[in-house]
């Protein structure tokens, strides 16, 4: 379906010839940019009429007072299907904090909320197959596990800000949500509205780089460079380049959907998309405000040697 | 008269929650004391992560996104 429609508009409304590299692209785009909207509407409506949406106080309120493992293991999967807004990081962080929640656990669910959620799961499954969105999350759902074991042992207690010790927080209030089904459309309705407004940008700007990849990156000179043998350096290579970039985990989609279409390691890719979910400068910023440089640093350092072993791992096995 | 605030520190759909209130209070002829509250510390005495939040006379009503009209138009009522 997508594919006729993308052949029609490419091919027969602007007469562009198949093979052409600027039809290849523009061909990319217009099928990606249809199928990941339709897709991205699609789900968000369905989780929103489930209400299967988990809210950052509920997390807080299952988390606290867990002995550890079970405390990380809740952070993991509540963060994996909470859609997560680095807008309210601060205060999720001081209300962890202020419950008793161990920060190594916050860590943990830090990681795991912006890399892995139903929304980009759903949509990597849709467009890159159901194997490596598996793969995605089991190395996402590693790393936040190991990640925040990690920056645990560094003492992280050390560099939280004073005032942040000090906020106290109020009861939380549980509003009974409207489950008539007009209430849960209305919800849903609301949902995609929102999640859309916040993320269309990235997932154009994701789209249009993946078209360009795909269209005037020649095939050759990638699977040189960027192919799984004998190239150490792609894996390190792809996760620096992703710290600084800024994208959700949709956004990223398409980018990496060129780059396996056109040969670069699955391992590289995987660390690639991992980088610029997980890290990225303006989250960085956001955090500052409750943490200090050291630890920041130290979870940027944390993170890449984590991703760089997942790409090599994966490089090597496939 | 009612006291409505309106908790999130300047975040983009903070503005927008505020606007709605002050637009529809307008519409409908109510008259509420609209307030921001923009500080972390007493956002989270409130009992709220996700902002933004609306709190009615002192009472959090709701959390976590822009809230729709029709539920700003109970509020009001």
């Amino acid at each position: 379906m997508f594919t006729a429609l993308a052949d029609s508009l490419v091919y027969g409304l602007l007469g562009l010839t198949e093979g052409d590299r600027l039809a290849d692209a523009l061909h990319f785009f217009v099928m990606d940019t249809a199928k990941i909207f339709v897709l991205l509407v699609a789900v968000i409506y369905v989780m929103g009429l489930l209400r299967a949406l988990v809210s950052p106080e509920k997390v807080r309120g299952y988390v606290r007072g867990k002995p550890p493992w079970l405390a990380r293991t809740l952070a993991i999967g509540l963060g994996a299907v909470t859609p997560f807004c680095s807008c309210s990081s601060v205060p999720l962080f001081i209300g962890f904090v202020e419950a008793g929640i161990p920060l190594g656990v916050t860590f943990s669910f830090l990681i795991a909320s912006p890399m892995i959620n139903e929304i980009a799961v759903v949509l990597l499954a849709g467009i890159l197959g159901w194997e490596i969105a598996a793969l995605y999350v089991a190395a996402g759902l590693t790393v936040a596990w190991v990640g925040g074991i990690v920056m645990q042992r560094f003492r992280p207690e050390r560099w939280v800000e004073d005032y942040v010790w000090k906020i106290r927080m109020g009861e939380t209030h549980e509003q009974a949500p409207d489950t008539s089904w007009a209430g849960r459309h209305r919800f849903a309705m609301a949902e995609v509205r929102e999640i859309l407004r916040r993320v269309w940008k990235w997932v154009l700007i994701g789209i249009a780089v993946g078209a360009l990849f795909h269209g005037f990156v020649p095939g050759d000179w990638v699977t040189e460079h960027l192919g799984g043998e004998g190239n150490w350096l792609a894996v390190p290579g792809a996760v620096l380049l992703g710290i600084p970039l800024y994208a959700n985990a949709t956004g990223v989609i398409p980018v990496a959907e060129a780059m396996l279409g056109k040969g670069v390691a699955i391992g590289t890719t995987l660390a690639f998309m991992m980088s610029v979910a997980a890290l990225s400068l303006p989250e960085m910023l956001i955090l500052r405000k409750v943490i200090r440089w050291p630890a920041l640093a130290l979870f940027a350092g944390v993170l890449a040697v984590a991703f760089v072993l997942v790409g090599w791992s994966f490089n090597l096995i496939t | 008269m009612k006291t409505i605030q309106v908790l999130g520190s300047g975040c983009a759909r903070c503005e927008s929650t505020y606007r709605l209130i002050d637009e529809l209070a307008r519409e409908q002829g109510v008259e509420v004391e609209l307030k921001k509250v923009e500080d972390i510390a007493e956002i989270m005495a409130m009992g709220v992560i996700s902002t933004p939040g609306v709190a009615i006379d002192g009472e959090v009503v709701h959390t976590g996104s822009v809230p729709d009209r029709k539920l700003v138009a109970d509020w009001l009522a």
